[in-house]
């Protein structure tokens, strides 16, 4: 083969890798991604029904009950406008708490419950998730929130 | 006083760093040898004042002197000396005196290490890196002063982040940053071979060993990283795809890149350009780093620090060192190209071909952790990326990556016979199907493919190098001869042999641990036992203790694990609660073993009668995951001592931008 054909032939294979591993790499992403919602956009059913999406807000003072039985635990996501329950199954992470930030990820029941298999709190206590500090913010520009104990969010 | 002293002698060092990165350059081009010559002793006095800023920072810190406010908001009287020391950098402010300190380290490492390059190189990488020195003292100076005071000063510190107080957390970042600004001499390197237009092998063979130790740090500062969150997060995972771990991995895959490029420039004088181009990609994939995890744009474990003035600096920075290398780049590559031609079956496509992945791991990791940034700025919902997208990724493109570096160390420069690469490589291969048959049979599962293809791949990584070894020594006399082989003058290649048993070692850990790794989160009340099915293991829990330390006070299970009727060990996982107040820490127990962990961590109290939720995790062959880091750094240590980098003088033709220099 001459220099010139082999240069294109290493080209053409680049490029043909390229375009397949970036299309795979895209398709596996897509069913990879997961949205985030707040339970304002649940309750308005924006969020789908079918896949694995995040919701965030604050943990309700005095929701968090936990079975008796094992580890299943059920706590209300808020974001001072509307309220979704979570239902998940294993240990909490060490920040969590009624009142703070938390994001879960998972599934939404037919009866209206989230069925998380992650639940995500972030490693330091004046840390609030972006997505809940925005969602937060949304819902009091909204005019929805009345209540004052969202001071806490702006740091 | 002692912090005012720190203060100043930080404006010092930028002062003379703005001497450094102007003076010996210009006298590069005008061949002004006295100006060239002031570059070493200005990198040393760049070192000097840094490390006095550094020792003032530190006696702060040991003085308990909470009227800087860095020292209040980090420190405490009660932490125990290593942390108080540790605190220096457990911080924004601090991990950039940390690393403007490494980088003045490193600048006066090449001034005192290069006695054999010609002065005008010399100047040139030297003055490079004072420029990258400007902008992280420039960055200190105007929007991070470690040393800003506080009045009236506070009785007592806020404490260290309690995650951060940890033997493994104070020397990670350390490490990761030596990696990181290491990887600033390689660019240095390369934009001086720009500015002085003339890249051949003499080029390559100065920057190989100075990128493999800065490789060799980031790798032990990634696998400490990864150690850390083992233990310390108390879920036992040793990645995570947090996008501040995928910054400090993506220099990492792109110096892997580097590092194998720069073999070629230096043996067959080929891939000029590209490992200039890689050389650039490195570091600025550092800086790309740092402003990630620097800015906090992206939600993660590690964004301690929101600040838009650090943000912005940090943005226009990163853009006039990518900026201005590329457009230097743009402009110089068209007389750097050309270089040793090579057929199709050469080590040259093989190790083209561990460029190619190499760079598209990284493109996709630097996708996957910007793509939530790029769907929100496009307005297309807020996304998180899953963690098994990236394994997706990794684990479809390293098959073909551990193939390539089976067949390249067996494959001729230049050109190779198909006919003698399959004499060499056939046992390797069936070796390694025979490996994926036996463990995959018969059931074919998904578990026996993984197992048996990651099994496979490290039979045929082992034997490969065998089969290598074999033929180097082939004419010297057979395997007798090792003994005699091993000497300073081929570390290069058993340092490559050792790094690569490494990758060897490290899949058998991920395979393993990936695959057969048990775990279960129980509910236990004292005396309970639990049976793990697959491992055949027993836990039987003895209750919770309060217990004190002293900064916190501890809730203290016992364990005792028994593996059928003998006891094996006996655990004492905490839940710690410190004194300053708070989120509690877990403090998982692991009885560690080269075949296994077994990893318990207390979850949470539940009810009242004193059960628990808790982890009982079986880990199998994880410390090989780590084993194979420091294989890998092993490996790359050796090569970077090899005796052909340090003898350059006899084989490197007239040197680099010498002709100008005396013109």
């Amino acid at each position: 083969m001459k220099p010139r054909q082999k240069r294109l032939l290493f080209v053409a294979l680049a490029i043909v890798g390229v375009g397949t591993a970036a299309t795979l790499a895209l398709t596996a992403l897509n069913s990879n991604i997961s949205y985030f919602f707040s339970p304002t956009q649940v309750l308005a059913n924006e969020a789908p029904q079918d896949r694995v999406f995040r919701l965030g807000g604050l943990v309700t003072e005095g929701s968090i009950q936990r079975q008796d039985d094992g580890l299943t635990v059920h706590f209300d996501v808020t974001d001072n406008a509307e309220t979704v329950t979570v239902a998940y199954t294993g240990i909490l992470p060490d920040l969590f708490s009624e009142g703070q930030g938390v994001v879960t990820k998972g599934r939404l029941g037919p009866d209206g419950v989230f069925y998380a298999d992650e639940v995500l709190a972030k490693h330091d206590e004046s840390y609030m998730p972006p997505e809940v500090e925005s969602t937060l913010k949304t819902a009091q520009a909204d005019g929805v929130s009345d209540t004052a104990e969202t001071a806490g969010v702006s740091n | 006083m002692v912090p005012e002293l720190g203060h100043f002698a930080l404006i010092l060092a930028l002062a003379i760093t703005l001497v450094q990165a102007v003076l010996p350059l210009a006298g590069s081009f005008t061949g002004n040898r006295t100006w060239m010559a002031m570059a070493r002793p200005l990198a040393w006095g760049q070192l000097t004042f840094t490390s006095i800023a550094f020792g003032c920072l530190l006696l702060a810190f040991l003085t308990d002197d909470f009227s800087v406010i860095y020292v209040a908001s980090n420190s405490n009287t009660l932490m125990p000396l290593i942390y108080k020391i540790s605190a220096v950098w457990g911080a924004h402010e601090g991990s950039l005196l940390l690393w403007a300190l490494m980088l003045a380290a490193w600048g006066a490492a090449v001034a005192a290490y290069s006695k054999n390059l010609p002065l005008p190189m010399v100047a040139r990488v030297l003055a490079v890196m004072g420029m990258v020195a400007i902008g992280f003292l420039l960055f200190m100076l105007l929007t991070s002063n470690p040393f800003e005071r506080i009045y009236p000063a506070p009785l007592e510190g806020r404490d260290l982040n309690p995650l951060l107080q940890d033997p493994g957390l104070a020397i990670h970042p350390p490490m990761l940053y030596m990696g990181y600004v290491g990887f600033s001499v390689a660019f240095a390197f390369a934009i001086a071979a720009l500015l002085g237009g003339k890249l051949d092998a003499a080029w390559a063979r100065w920057s190989r060993p100075w990128t493999a130790i800065a490789w060799v740090f980031l790798t032990i500062g990634i696998a400490l990283g990864s150690w850390w969150s083992y233990y310390e997060l108390g879920w036992g995972g040793w990645w995570f795809w947090d996008p501040v771990e995928n910054a400090s991995f993506m220099p990492w895959l792109v110096g892997t890149a580097l590092i194998h490029s720069l073999a070629v420039t230096e043996k067959r004088a080929a891939f000029k350009s590209w490992t200039v181009l890689l050389a650039i990609s490195a570091f600025s994939l550092s800086l790309l780093g740092t402003f990630l995890v620097r800015s906090g744009v992206l939600t993660s474990v590690h964004a301690f620090a929101t600040d838009p003035a650090r943000g912005s600096f940090i943005l226009l920075f990163l853009c006039v060192v990518i900026g201005g290398s590329l457009a230097l780049y743009a402009w110089r590559a068209a007389d750097i190209s050309g270089g040793g031609r090579f057929d199709l079956l050469s080590r040259e496509s093989f190790l083209l071909i561990n460029n190619l992945l190499f760079t598209a791991l990284t493109i996709l990791v630097l996708f996957g952790t910007l793509a939530p940034l790029i769907y929100e700025a496009a307005g297309w919902g807020k996304i998180s990326v899953g963690f098994p997208w990236f394994n997706k990724m990794f684990v479809a493109l390293s098959p073909l990556l551990v193939l390539a570096t089976g067949i390249g160390p067996n494959t001729r420069w230049k050109h190779d016979e198909p006919a003698r690469l399959l004499r060499a490589l056939w046992l390797a291969a069936g070796l390694g199907i025979a490996a994926f048959l036996l463990v995959s049979w018969p059931g074919f599962s998904a578990r026996d493919i993984g197992v048996g293809v990651g099994i496979g791949m490290s039979l045929w990584l082992v034997v490969t190098h065998l089969a290598s070894l074999r033929d180097r020594l082939k004419h010297k006399g057979g395997l007798r001869a090792l003994r005699r082989d091993i000497n300073p003058s081929s570390r290069s290649y058993y340092g490559m042999q050792l790094a690569h048993l490494g990758l060897a070692v490290f899949i058998v850990g991920v395979t393993m641990v990936s695959n057969d790794g048990v775990e279960t989160d129980v509910r236990m009340s004292p005396g309970d036992v639990h049976v793990h099915e697959a491992s055949g293991y027993r836990f039987q829990f003895n209750g919770v203790t309060a217990v004190p330390g002293p900064n916190y006070r501890a809730q203290r299970g016992e364990f005792v694990v028994y593996d059928g009727e003998r006891e094996i060990a006996v655990l004492h996982p905490e839940k710690r609660h410190y004194l300053s107040g708070g989120m509690p820490m877990t403090e998982a127990a692991i009885d560690a073993g080269l075949l296994r962990d077994i990893y318990i961590s207390l979850g949470e109290p539940i009810g009242s009668s004193g059960d628990w939720a808790l982890r009982l995790y079986y880990k199998p062959y994880v410390r090989w995951i780590w084993l194979g880091a420091i294989l890998m750094a092993l490996g790359a240590t050796v090569s970077a001592s090899d005796r052909r980098y340090r003898s350059v003088r006899n084989r490197a033709p007239a040197p680099a931008g010498a002709a100008e220099a005396v013109a």
